[in-house]
């Protein structure tokens, strides 16, 4: 008889995937189509929250006023990205407290990008333009993924990227068209970060173990090397635009495909940074558990005034 | 070619003198949101809960934004092509004119709690009066930031009685805090002479007359938050007049890093 129940539920299910129907929180879904959700948007919730941390680093030293209260409303945006992304994975049933739990255990993972030093200010640049640029490129899409909060978190999401992207642009602007030295601060940031962000839409797709699933169920639309593609081909143009060099040698423009051809990541090094071995994983992460442990006595202490709070107003 | 375009300089209602003296107490406004505001945003990212890491960002955002209209305004007080980014980046700590509250270090949150608490009454009161001055720059400025420091005042007061009364650390944590920030409430009220002939001439309010306010509010949130109020405690000042503790060194060299291993450049 449950059989029989459970495999109508299924068949709802796929039907409303089948037909671009949103999956809801109280809708039934298949046990793996939840995990591989929590797995996805805490991931993406914490990649908010790490985020801040490289460029959280410069925000003491921005060099204007303007600069600095653009790049702080920036991070506190993402701050506020991570609070809406925890809350769509908490309408699957699983905490916050156990997401930042399984992020501090290193069971969760965040992107990998932010394991890499923000070592000049072009690096708060570099990080606007060509890191929220893929970041973009990769969640535009989500607006349209199969579950409904997830999808819905993502619109706001998406908005408030497309002006990171904007204003990184900008900083990379302003020092290419600057004195020589700004101009070589853009170039050695870019250097160090095209790659890297060239990770950030994972590993190719032949050895990308999720995506067939995902794609199935719609929770994700392209794939990576699909979304790799379009980035490069949006990207060069712009680099082009700045005046700045692409670091690869590789790179040509390809009449055939109508796109570029570039040069193969560093797949040893991608490996190696989601691994944990990457320049600044271990500071990332104690950063984070820091802050969590630190902030326990504040927390117990919210909790048993509202309990006191509570108390009396029951009494009262 | 005028390469040099000096705009029309506010103020030209007033007196050079009188001028100098509302450059002056501008200043002060400006570096003591400013050093505040960086304070606040040596948080971002570490707050002990992520909603209170938005809350101190978004606080340090207002404050500012509140630098920003100040210098700029002081700018063309000062009439000498110097631009907010000028009076923010190129001053040294000696001629800085925040109190010294402001700039001490984060500590832990109790610290920076209570030190916001303390500093927010004396906001919220001042902007509520200079509203309205007459000098209708300061009063448009203090128009917008009061609204912010309503709820600023209404976000850490509301920290100061969680702190207090919540758990045995929490509490023992903010009489700590207290010792260490207690003594740098006083300067908030002590007016340097350009405040009292500022204050004379009904520009600006009298921000000693600001203290029983202050400290009437500072009763009735310490008493829920089941606290005593300091009594007798020596007051340390002379931020206001450029006589700093040795922490402001290090913000401006941090803050001002990139203007001045770079001079003249845009960003």
């Amino acid at each position: 008889m449950e059989t029989i129940i459970e495999k109508s539920l299924e068949e709802v299910f796929e039907e409303k995937i089948a037909n671009d129907i949103r999956i809801e929180p109280k809708d039934w879904m298949p046990e793996q189509y939840r995990k591989t959700l929590v797995r996805q948007i805490s991931q993406h919730a914490h990649s908010e929250i790490v985020g801040m941390l490289p460029e959280g680093n410069w925000i003491t030293r921005a060099p204007s006023l303007k600069r600095k209260a653009i790049l702080l409303s920036k991070v506190q945006d993402e701050a506020g990205h991570g609070l809406y992304l925890y809350s769509a994975a908490e309408t699957l049933g699983t905490t916050r407290d156990q997401m930042i739990a399984d992020l501090h255990s290193g069971k969760a993972k965040y992107s990998s990008i932010f394991n890499y030093p923000t070592l000049s200010w072009a690096d708060i640049g570099a990080i606007g333009w060509l890191v929220d640029g893929a970041a973009i490129m990769n969640q535009v899409p989500l607006i349209r993924t199969s579950y409904g909060p997830y999808a819905r978190a993502m619109v706001r999401v998406c908005k408030e990227e497309s002006f990171h992207q904007r204003q990184g642009f900008e900083i990379m602007m302003t020092l290419c068209n600057g004195a020589p030295a700004q101009k070589q601060m853009a170039q050695e940031a870019f250097n160090r970060w095209w790659w890297p962000t060239l990770m950030m839409f994972g590993p190719k797709d032949s050895e990308s173990p999720n995506t067939e699933q995902s794609m199935r169920w719609k929770i994700k639309r392209f794939t990576n090397d699909e979304l790799r593609q379009r980035f490069v081909d949006m990207m060069v143009p712009q680099a082009e635009f700045l005046g700045l060099t692409v670091p690869d040698k590789d790179l040509k423009w390809n009449e055939t495909k109508n796109g570029y051809d570039f040069g193969d990541v560093d797949w040893e090094e991608f490996w190696n940074v989601v691994k944990g071995n990457g320049p600044c994983n271990k500071d990332r992460l104690s950063a984070r558990v820091k802050a969590h442990e630190e902030g326990a006595w504040v927390r117990e202490a919210a909790l048993a005034h509202a309990q006191k709070r509570a108390q009396r107003e029951a009494q009262a | 070619m005028d390469l040099h375009h000096t705009p029309t300089p506010a103020g030209q209602e007033y007196l050079p003198e009188k001028r100098a003296l509302l450059l002056d107490y501008t200043l002060q406004l400006a570096d003591t949101s400013l050093i505040l505001g960086h304070r606040l945003s040596e948080w971002c990212g570490h707050g002990p809960i992520l909603e209170q890491d938005l809350a101190m960002a978004n606080i340090a955002l207002d404050l500012i934004g509140e630098t920003r209209s100040l210098y700029q305004y002081a700018a063309e007080l000062e009439g000498q092509s110097r631009t907010e980014d000028d009076l923010a980046y190129l001053r040294e700590a000696v001629h800085y004119k925040n109190p010294l509250l402001v700039e001490q270090p984060n500590g832990d949150f109790a610290h920076t709690i209570l030190r916001q608490f303390l500093f927010d009454g004396y906001h919220f009161l001042l902007l509520q009066q200079l509203q309205n001055s007459p000098d209708q720059r300061l009063a448009a400025i203090a128009a917008k930031s009061f609204k912010e420091a309503s709820y600023h005042l209404k976000w850490s007061s509301e920290w100061v009685i969680r702190l207090g009364d919540g758990t045995e650390e929490s509490k023992a944590r903010l009489l700590k805090a207290m010792d260490h920030l207690w003594m740098f409430s006083g300067e908030l009220f002590l007016m340097t002479e350009t405040e009292q002939q500022l204050a004379q001439a009904g520009i600006i309010p009298d921000s000693a007359s600001l203290l029983p306010q202050w400290e009437a509010h500072v009763a009735k949130v310490f008493a829920e938050a089941t606290l005593e109020v300091p009594q007798n405690v020596f007051m340390q000042k002379g931020g206001k007049i450029g006589r700093h503790s040795e922490h402001l060194g290090y913000i401006l060299t941090e803050l001002q890093y990139l203007q001045r291993a770079y001079p003249g450049l845009e960003w």
